[in-house]
């Protein structure tokens, strides 16, 4: 068995570290030693159809539920990218030598907010319902855990998972957002009883819910993570409306609101507000992409879709684009300066990456000559009915194109009813947008497998390669070796074939209120929101 | 013996033996602030025609080096959140608002004048079952069933047009029919009739001709709401598209974002839709005056 938990010399350099950033830091760590107190307000700008984390995938859940929950393994609230995996309710875990059991241990002493005591029955409870739910019981992401042949409790404080094959996003899917951990005796009584109730062991206990206007939790004063919660309690208040958002900020009415705002209205608050407002900026885990329909002629010529790409100036964009609208970075099919990047010297080398933008577009020209694509080809542009950040990108897209002798026409259509046109193969060129809760290559590459497989791929292409490089980079246990797998992917699917194509990726801006501290942003607006380290400075 | 009709010359006395000069100068004589709104019609008919030979940069044209900048020497409005120039963007855009207005006001005048005319000439059940029909439709505000019938047929300027001319066919048909119901009575259309004219040639021939007054007053005042509803629509996004040019569409996204940091990029759409409007309405308010005689204070 390898204990990932227990490798001593692996924490060598992490101790001297640790003790470096104690000599030095250690006077200023003093000053900013967290103050117990005071109720934070955030404004979300959804609202949950359900309280059941299993069920639902949207943030305006996460967001106000997340602080009553806790999950086995979750993502290092201080990390930046959003993809180190640390212990929450698992205290420690070791994985079989052949990649196929998982075996994790429990902390003790963790108690639901009705006092009950959390055992391994509630996990297995809580990942039955996930993984192998009951009929007429919704559970969205069980596809994701399809790896999975059976979840033991062989005693009070461990769990077993056994899995049919090596998974090496396995960890990092024990730490999705969604998957609280809920008590056995209520799932034995009614499977659905989390629809409308909340009972977690987390950092808040649940005080209320008026719809459409707030949700109210308290301190748990029996919290096992003891010294924490900081915060008394929290109130998240309900507002679609971004303008209402940024207003409440300005006001101080709302301390922050997690999702992020544009960079407009960034500035508007720091303009407004001055050192009374912290922001705080990071890729996003979505990005802007153009979905191209092969079905349709001339689309179907990999020369087209290629020219496609190389007539976009994703340089120039990242600059200028990054003033109006929450898109930023050039990347690939992974979030930059995450583990599984392509690093920028060698995304240049992939078709419309480079910098050289005059060469590139000569190329697209070259290339819709050779494919008979008459000059000033007209073709629909079907956008979805979205401000942010969809306008600007294809109104900037558009333009793009008519640099290389291609007339885009922009048809918008209402985001719903967007998809169903999407999935029903009604576009030519589309919008489109892939966003992950966690950063994660699993998660991030699945959409583009072929659409026998992969029913958001609107692209409608078969592509056995590219599913067979999926594969590898999901069973590969070594880093270096999935990395590589990645790149593989990547290039066939942005260079090789265009199958589609990134335009930038999303950038996630939280300007906050001063005051929020022990809150670190992450690539995705899903991960850590337990807000068991928050505090408010006076 | 057959009996000649009457022809609308003889009835309604709109048209004299006078030049159409000597009408337009009496018209500017009488009504000075209709002759404005005129004026600031043709131009904005003038400009939507010259758009491409009067604007200085190309409206779809962007300019990354130039965004948000201020009005200037080489942007007289400014630019917006694309560099592209709000002045440009302005002069194409009536060219927008002047093809959704006319298309919109002609469709939907000529539409329910017919409707209206044929219900007040049928009259009885067929007018009854009209009538009702057209209530239904009245029961909505004009924005509510603009919104309604452009959320089932999409965005788009074909099916702008469709929306917002279909909630003008009723009101139209109404005041066409209250006209109608007068002219229906009158003895030149019983001649007609007696005669054995078809009921087509007898409404179309007859009837028609006789609404014109009321039918011009519609079709200015419905130039400037249909401008306006353009406007709207674009606005919350349900009209045309980005990035075609159309004054509505400017006000919206990066002018609102932007409403502190870059006002330009609100304030001179907002203006040439007033403008407009105001041009309009005035027009149109002006013509009811001179064409409907019992409105004449001289």
């Amino acid at each position: 068995m390898t204990d990932i938990g227990v490798a001593p010399w692996r924490s060598i350099p992490a101790i001297l570290l640790l003790l470096a950033g104690l000599v030095f830091i250690g006077p200023a760590a003093a000053q900013v030693k967290p103050r117990y107190g005071g109720e934070l307000i955030l404004a979300v700008p959804s609202e949950m159809p359900s309280y059941d984390g299993h069920r639902e995938g949207t943030f305006g859940m996460v967001h106000p539920l997340a602080p009553h929950y806790n999950t086995l393994l979750k993502t290092d609230p201080n990390d930046r990218t959003g993809t180190k995996i640390v212990s929450d309710l698992a205290e420690s875990w070791t994985i079989s030598s052949d990649g196929r059991v998982y075996t994790l241990k429990l902390r003790r002493g963790v108690k639901f907010h009705d006092g009950a005591e959390l055992s391994s029955r509630d996990v297995k409870a809580s990942y039955d319902k996930i993984v192998f739910p009951p009929p007429n019981v919704g559970s969205m992401r069980k596809g994701q855990y399809t790896n999975i042949e059976a979840i033991e409790a062989p005693d009070a404080s461990t769990i077993v998972f056994r899995l049919k094959w090596p998974q090496a996003s396995f960890l990092a899917s024990l730490a999705s957002p969604y998957n609280w951990i809920y008590k056995a005796d209520i799932l034995a009584k009614d499977v659905r009883w989390y629809e409308k109730n909340v009972m977690g062991t987390g950092p808040f206990t649940f005080v209320e819910h008026v719809k459409g206007s707030h949700w109210v939790g308290k301190k748990n004063p029996n919290y096992w993570d003891k010294g924490k919660p900081y915060l008394d309690g929290y109130r998240a208040i309900f507002m679609k409306d971004s303008a209402a958002q940024v207003a409440a900020v300005r006001a101080e009415r709302a301390h922050i609101q997690f999702r992020g705002f544009a960079p407009a209205e960034r500035d508007s608050l720091v303009a407004a507000l001055g050192k009374k407002i912290t922001v705080q900026e990071s890729p996003w885990d979505c990005a802007a992409w153009v979905a191209i329909n092969q079905e349709k002629k001339p689309f179907d010529d990999k020369r087209v879709r290629r020219a496609l790409t190389l007539a976009l100036d994703r340089h120039q964009a990242s600059r200028a684009l990054s003033k109006i609208a929450v898109v930023k970075e050039v990347a690939g099919v992974q979030v930059p300066g995450t583990p599984y990047a392509t690093p920028p010297d060698e995304l240049e080398k992939l078709a419309g990456y480079g910098r050289d933008i005059k060469k590139s577009r000569a190329e697209a020209r070259r290339l819709l000559r050779e494919a008979g694509v008459p000059d000033g080809f007209a073709f629909t542009f079907t956008n979805r009915g979205l401000p942010m950040p969809y306008e600007p990108v294809g109104i900037w897209l558009i333009d793009q194109w008519r640099q290389i002798g291609l007339n885009a026409t922009m048809v918008t259509i209402e985001a719903s009813q967007h998809v169903n046109e999407l999935r029903a193969g009604n576009f030519t060129v589309s919008s489109d947008a892939q966003c992950g809760y966690a950063v994660e290559p699993d998660l991030d590459l699945a959409k583009f497998q072929s659409k026998e497989i992969s029913h958001n791929n609107y692209g409608r292409y078969t592509d056995k390669v590219l599913d067979d490089l999926y594969q590898k980079q999901n069973r590969a246990t070594d880093p270096e070796e999935r990395k590589r797998y990645v790149r593989e992917f990547e290039r066939r699917l942005l260079d090789e074939e265009v199958h589609t194509f990134i335009t930038l990726q999303w950038h996630r801006i939280v300007p906050h209120s001063a005051k929020v501290r022990g809150w670190t942003i992450t690539p995705s607006h899903y991960l850590n929101q337990q807000l068991d380290a928050v505090w408010l400075a006076e | 013996m057959a009996i000649r009709p009457t022809s609308v010359t003889e009835v309604s006395g709109i048209v004299s033996d006078r030049s159409w000069l000597t009408e337009v100068g009496d018209f500017c004589r009488e009504r000075p602030l209709g002759a404005i709104g005129a004026a600031v019609v043709v131009v904005n008919i003038l400009v939507s025609f010259a758009a491409n030979l009067i604007a200085p940069y190309d409206p779809l044209a962007t300019d990354y080096g130039a965004m948000l900048a201020r009005p200037s020497g080489a942007h007289w409005l400014g630019t917006d959140a694309f560099g592209r120039d709000v002045l440009s963007r302005i002069i194409y855009g009536s060219r927008t608002a002047m093809l959704v207005g006319f298309a919109c006001a002609l469709i939907g005048a000529t539409v329910g004048t017919v409707i209206g005319v044929t219900s007040a000439y049928f009259a009885g059940r067929v007018d009854l079952l009209i009538q009702r029909v057209m209530d239904i439709f009245l029961a909505f505000p004009l924005i509510i069933l603009a919104l309604a019938v452009v959320s089932i047929l999409g965005t788009g300027i074909g099916n702008v047009i469709i929306a917002i001319a279909i909630p003008m066919i009723p009101r139209a048909a109404l005041v066409a029919r209250s006209s109608a119901l007068a002219i229906r009575e009158m003895p030149y259309v019983d001649a007609a009739r007696a005669a054995g004219y078809r009921h087509q040639r007898i409404i179309l021939r007859h009837m028609l001709p006789n609404v014109m007054a009321p039918y011009l007053i519609m079709l200015t005042a419905y130039l400037g709401q249909a401008i306006l509803l353009e406007a709207s629509l674009s606005f919350l996004g349900l009209g045309v598209s980005e990035p075609t040019a159309a004054w509505g569409l400017m006000l919206r996204g990066a002018a609102v974002q932007f409403a502190e940091a870059a006002p330009w990029m609100a304030i001179f759409p907002g203006l040439a839709i007033s403008l407009a409007v105001f041009a309009f309405n005035l027009f149109g308010d002006s013509l009811r005056d001179a064409l409907d005689p019992r409105l004449k204070t001289q």
